[in-house]
């Protein structure tokens, strides 16, 4: 057995996921004895198994993503509840194995896989699939890049041709529940939290409360930063399609008429709307100078 | 192996912990240097960055990362480094850590810190790839070794033998864990010394310090204890045969207070000789 022979075997063995009780599976993901497999790579000791060495490692490599998960998903824990969140954590890691060398991108596929996978938020599904796009904006907004802003003396007479981008970390959404509010009552412990420990000997669980039926009602939300805090700003539906017109790329102009184009705002208000909108925008920092293959947070 | 590292400058250092930031930014405590998690930083902007910059202004920081995975028989990750080389840059570290092991095959990631199989194959992989790292960010590169829980039968030499065959062939720095060296010891039955004394002191560039955690039948290490009595041990045979070398106390779980934390790493003074003036250049 080589060194990629060795690597492959024993990162598909730990892989598997726990038992119920938190033991190493007893069968490799091809059905094979694991203390068999356990044994064919692993040396014992007196005191430990092969399959007691490898336990060591799977119950690290579990507990450690399945904490980090939990952490970067509280609200969706909240709504599903702690038994259904921990089936759909360990479905869902098990299916879409990480591809980044940073915990952080661990959810990064959560919101495509619950679309293929509704059976795991079966009791809520609109409301667990809003607030997962919410909690990944979040983990967006709390880290991810800024670009230069723009002057805002380009601002005040924009020609037909001026674009603007909207903050790569700013993620703008289209939501059917009220999931920005629902998620300030849960709130979590915003930080990343890695370690140079390279053991994850126990769950670091906290208990959270289930959160009842929640009604439907449409809102419009960026999810944004401001002094390296994230906060979830409600947008008017002009607005918000205002600020993906800009995003995708339409010069200033062409934006507004496009967000206003089915509104039934009158042609008065819309001086005044624009006027509060740029204002407030310029005062967060969200509009920037234009790049052409900028990669924004994407809207939903 | 070049390292003009003035170690004189580095002496005591803690590792940077969410926790403890409010109190450190606050109370400006006087620590020789703090370590920080490469990875917890290497983001595009946000609060980690800020917080950063704003330690920066007012201490001295070195790189450990936990993710390079140079003992990983795939190669290295291209975009990890590119972002590894735009901290170093902001950090001005003056060397880099990761571990001397494995965590990642075909793309997909562990998150842990695997130990490697002791073999010469893999010895002259993960030494070319701590080359290439190095060559890449253009400052020194020194592997640390790690506690482990299993051995690999394909293995053909020991964890020490191993360590010296890699930094020999990539030329690179050691990151002595002394606490790891201690966990292992007691997990495959060997005497500590024996390792300690067949690493390389001309090779050490730094020194962990760590507490852990001992159940029925092994010992994890889990970074939640202060150190222990025969880890201290260690530590003194370490700085007789490397010298005064840059020491981290590392406690990452159950963290006490800033203050605790610092009286625990400052108990490595006792172990440090008096620094001589005389050896203030110096490259190892």
């Amino acid at each position: 057995m080589n060194l990629l022979e060795t690597q492959r075997s024993m990162a598909a063995a730990l892989m598997v996921p726990l038992s119920r009780n938190a033991r190493v599976a007893r069968k490799t993901a091809d059905g094979r004895s694991m203390a068999a497999e356990a044994a064919r790579i692993i040396k014992p000791n007196d005191r430990l198994s092969s399959l007691d060495r490898l336990e060591i490692y799977s119950r690290s490599y579990w507990f450690r993503l399945l904490d980090s998960f939990t952490e970067d998903f509280p609200g969706l824990r909240a709504i599903v509840g702690e038994k259904a969140f921990d089936r759909l954590a360990i479905a869902y890691l098990r299916e879409r194995q990480s591809r980044s060398f940073t915990l952080r991108d661990l959810g990064s596929q959560l919101i495509e896989w619950l679309e293929q996978n509704p059976a795991f938020v079966r009791s809520q599904p609109g409301l667990a699939l809003d607030m997962a796009c919410l909690e990944w904006a979040h983990i967006v907004a709390f880290d991810g890049p800024q670009d230069a802003l723009v002057d805002p003396e380009h601002l005040l007479e924009p020609g037909h041709s001026l674009r603007v981008g909207v903050q790569p970390y700013i993620t703008l959404l289209e939501l059917q529940y009220p999931v920005d509010e629902l998620r300030v009552a849960i709130r979590s412990n915003d930080e990343g939290s890695a370690t140079a420990s390279n053991t994850a000997s126990h769950r670091k669980r906290r208990t959270i409360q289930k959160v009842g039926r929640a009604s439907k009602e449409q809102i419009f939300v960026a999810v944004h930063r401001v002094d390296s805090s994230v906060y979830y700003r409600r947008l008017e539906p002009e607005e918000f399609r205002l600020l993906e017109a800009l995003r995708a790329g339409r010069p200033i102009l062409q934006a507004i008429q496009e967000a206003f184009g089915e509104s039934t705002r009158t042609a008065g208000e819309i001086p005044g709307l624009l006027e509060s909108w740029f204002g407030a925008w310029a005062q967060f920092g969200w509009l920037t100078v234009f790049q052409k293959n900028r990669k924004g947070s994407k809207s939903k | 192996m070049a390292y003009p590292i003035n170690i004189s400058d580095y002496g005591i250092g803690l590792g940077l912990r969410i926790p403890h930031i409010g109190h450190i930014l606050e109370k400006k405590p006087v620590v020789g240097w703090f370590e920080i998690i490469s990875e917890n930083y290497m983001v595009g902007g946000g609060r980690p960055l800020e917080v950063l910059d704003r330690i920066l202004e007012q201490y001295k920081v070195v790189q450990h990362g936990v993710s390079m995975y140079l003992g990983s028989a795939e190669p290295l990750n291209r975009e990890h480094l590119k972002r590894l080389k735009e901290l170093v840059r902001r950090t001005k570290t003056p060397w880099v850590t990761d571990h001397l092991c494995w965590g990642s095959v075909d793309g997909r990631y562990t998150h842990d810190l695997l130990p490697m199989p002791y073999t010469f194959e893999a010895a002259k992989l993960t030494a070319k790839k701590i080359r290439q790292a190095q060559d890449f960010l253009e400052v020194p590169l020194a592997v640390e070794n790690v506690s482990s829980y299993a051995e690999f039968h394909i293995s053909e030499m020991t964890e020490w033998e191993f360590l010296n065959e890699v930094v020999e062939r990539a030329d690179c720095g050691i990151l002595l864990d002394v606490n790891n060296i201690y966990v292992s010891s007691r997990n495959h039955n060997f005497d500590p010394y024996d390792y300690l004394n067949g690493v390389p002191a001309e090779r050490v560039a730094q020194i962990h310090l760590a507490g852990h955690s001992k159940f029925e039948k092994y010992i994890l290490d889990t970074h939640d204890h202060p150190v222990i009595g025969p880890v201290w041990k260690l530590y003194a045979r370490a700085i007789e045969r490397c010298g005064p070398t840059p020491t981290l106390l590392e406690w990452d779980d159950r963290i006490p207070s800033f203050d605790e934390v610092h009286r625990e790493a400052l108990k490595a003074e006792r172990y440090l000789p008096v620094p001589n003036e005389k050896a203030v250049e110096v490259v190892r």
